[in-house]
This record gives C-alpha cells, structure tokens and sequence, in this order.
C-alpha cells in the first residue's frame, strides 16, 4: 500500500514567482526574506523523498464555470498543461505542464464515489496558479507525477466546512488503500483572511489578522472541533470576500488528522494576506 | 436581473486579449455587440446551440458601458472577475505598484458588510 510521507498546507501567492526572479530596482524589499522562508518550507518536502503529489487547490475561473461548476473535481489526465493568460498577464508565471497519475486518480474517484462523495471528473484539465504556486515553490524541477483535486471555494453555494474536512480525511484514507508502494505527499493550497475586488483589498496586512492568529493556531495545533465552532459559510465572509479559500485549509487538517500537531509552522506577514506554511509528517520522521 | 449574464462578460473577455483592449477603447460599443453577438453562446458549444434568452438589464447593460465598477461590486457582479479584468484594463495607467488597486479598494470604501450576495 502506498504512504503518506508528507501533508502540506500552504497558501499560493501568485506573486511570489516574479518577485523572487526579480533583481535590481524591481526586487521588492520582502523577496529575500519571502524567499529564505520558503526555501525552509521547500526542504520539508524534499526530506520527505516523495514520488507522487496529491494537490488540492481551486481553479479561479479559468476552466471551471458557472455554466456547470462542480463542488469538487478530480483530474486523471496523462498530462496537465498549466496557467493561463491572465496569469501571465497580471504575475508573470510561467506555461507549465506537469505529469499525471491516472492510476491514483481513477483510485480516489472510485474510491470517493463509493465513499459517499459525487466527485467530478476531467480528462482534459488545465491547471491554473493554485497548484503551479505550491510546484514553483516547493517543487520546482516539477519531476513528480500529479493528481489535482479542486474544490469550489469560489462560487456559492458552497458546500459546508465540514464536508471540505470530511473530503480530507477521505483523501487521507483512500491514499493508504491505494494498492502501490510509492511514496505519497499531498500539498493543499488555501488562504487565510483575503479581500479581492472588495474595499479592504490590498491593505498592509491581510483584512483580519486577529482571524489570521486564530486559523493558524487550529491548523497548527490540528483544532478541528475549535475550529469548526467557529468557521461557517457564513462567517467567513467577516475576514473577507476571498476567504472561504480557508476551507482548503481545513481539508488539509483533515487529511493531517485530529489533532495532529504540524511539525513544521511558519507565518510571513506580508501587505495583502498573511503567508502561511505547514507540514505534518505522518510517520513522524520526514526521512526517507 | 442576469448576474450569471454580468459574470458572462466579464469571464469571457477577461481571457481573450483583444477583447480586453477592445473593452478599454470602446466600452459601450463592446457591451453592445457583445450582448447582441455574444451573450448567448454557450461556451464548449456549437453556435447552433446559442441560447435565446440571456440579456441584460438596463442597470448592468449601463454599468459595464461606463466601467463602472463600484456599480458592478453592487449589482452582486464576482469581484474576482472584476478586479481581474479591470486590473488588466487599468493597471497600466498607474505608476506606482499596486496604485490601481488602492484606488479601486478606495472607491469600493462606502461599502460594508454585508456585501452584496455573488451568487448567481
């Protein structure tokens, strides 16, 4: 059966690829230090010596419409080309295309389905900046085989909290039951507080920093009950209009598990929204 | 009310790059032929299969013609959608980084919580 060697919870800053390349008066103040904190961040994923990544993240209107969205969607392609013009056009980032597994991804849709959950499918899939942010961060040599799950923080309705922890732990459960001896991470992208198009965008801080504190003490600690009292679909539209984005999040902590402890934490406080960075080990090593 | 139409357009253009340039110069004139050739495409679609029913109304039809914005942040538009085209459409005329988006972030400051409802 396969494993799981490392759970990954990050945010994807679309910004981070041109400001880490950029040198002389167009490097911003904050890229170096950006940058110091993720490549710590990188080196838990590389210690952990992984051969597949499971990578949940949220498309941004770019293949996914309103003329027939679904809730959560996993690709089984062979290959995924990646980003698009609009992500040229406003971050810089780069035309990618990364490696599929087929094999794993037919194995979480017949094993989601069976587990109760009606998941979407595409063959043809591009993916856009939340899951090539966490490749050029993480995985820059983009050498890993791929399985990208979306979910639908986007466009309400939305489905509840509780199920974006419940889709985590099944991911969790149905990796372990995948009849293969590779070594498995699974890298989640979400946000913490977050305003776009609204009038608390772009502030020096994320819109709420005391929300900022109290979601990465749950993430951090594995609080899923606390912080399941507290999250609503509702109330996350206090912190801002993009933060139902945080639901990424909590699935992640669902795929940690309960109270699992993140063995690695990091926090950057930058102008926009609060980075944030966490890996759990789940064999409590991170060696290979 | 079309919000679904609203989002139409703004997705729509948002990822086609003449598109973009031809909403910045002609605003109102772009929304028209959009709306009379457009709307009705269903995307991934044959143009036989168009549909016949998809128009704005007279507040939206106005509040894109004119880039308005605020306007569209209150009819319930998608900011994502929003921000991204009008950031495509305007950035450039700001020198300073970001100066766009303060000033959208700015005109958007009469506005508080509850914001409008996105959903289409």
């Amino acid at each position: 059966m396969a494993e799981i060697v490392a759970v990954i919870a990050s945010t994807h800053h679309p910004f981070y690829y041109r400001a880490s390349t950029a040198t002389g008066a167009d490097r911003p103040p904050f890229a170096d230090e950006w940058v110091r904190k993720v490549m710590a961040f990188r080196e838990t994923l590389t210690r952990a010596n992984p051969d597949v990544l499971v990578m949940v993240g949220s498309d941004h209107f770019h293949q996914l419409w309103l003329d027939n969205m679904p809730q959560f969607l996993v690709g089984k392609a062979p290959f995924y080309d990646a980003n698009w013009y609009n992500e040229e056009r406003e971050f810089g980032l780069p035309r990618m295309t990364c490696q599929g597994e087929e094999d794993l991804s037919a194995h979480l849709l017949r094993g989601g389905l069976d587990l109760g959950f009606d998941l979407a499918f595409s063959n043809e899939l591009r993916i856009d900046h939340s899951i090539t942010c966490p490749i050029i961060t993480l995985r820059p040599q983009n050498d890993l085989p791929i399985v990208p799950v979306y979910t639908n923080i986007f466009a309400p309705p939305l489905p509840q909290p509780k199920r974006f922890v419940q889709l985590g732990q099944a991911i969790r459960e149905l990796i372990e039951s995948w009849p293969d001896d590779r070594r498995v991470a699974v890298i989640g992208t979400g946000h913490l507080s977050l305003e776009l198009g609204g009038p608390r965008q772009f502030g020096p801080h994320g819109p709420d920093p005391e929300f900022d504190r109290k979601a990465v003490e749950w993430i951090s600690t594995g609080d899923l009950e606390g912080c399941l009292s507290e999250v609503t679909l509702d109330s996350l539209w206090n912190p801002g209009n993009a933060t139902h984005g945080f639901m990424d999040f909590m699935l992640m902590m669902g795929v940690a598990g309960e109270g699992r402890k993140a063995d690695y934490t990091d926090t950057y406080d930058l102008f926009h929204t609060m980075e944030a960075y966490f890996t759990w080990y789940p064999d409590g090593g991170g060696h290979a | 009310m079309s919000k679904y139409l609203l989002d139409k357009f703004l997705f729509t253009v948002d990822r086609d790059p003449e598109l973009v340039e031809r909403y910045r110069e002609q605003p109102r004139a772009t929304v028209e032929w959009w709306e009379a050739e457009e709307a009705g495409r269903i995307l991934g679609s044959h143009l036989d299969e168009r549909s016949t029913w998809l128009s704005f109304d007279d507040a939206e039809r106005e509040a894109l013609a004119t880039h308005d914005y605020p306007k569209l942040f209150e009819l319930g538009a998608h900011p994502f959608l929003t921000l991204t085209l009008f950031i495509a459409m305007f950035e450039r005329d700001y020198a300073e980084p970001l100066g766009f988006q303060l000033e959208y972030g700015q005109r958007l400051s009469g506005y508080s919580l509850p914001y409008p409802d996105i959903s289409t």
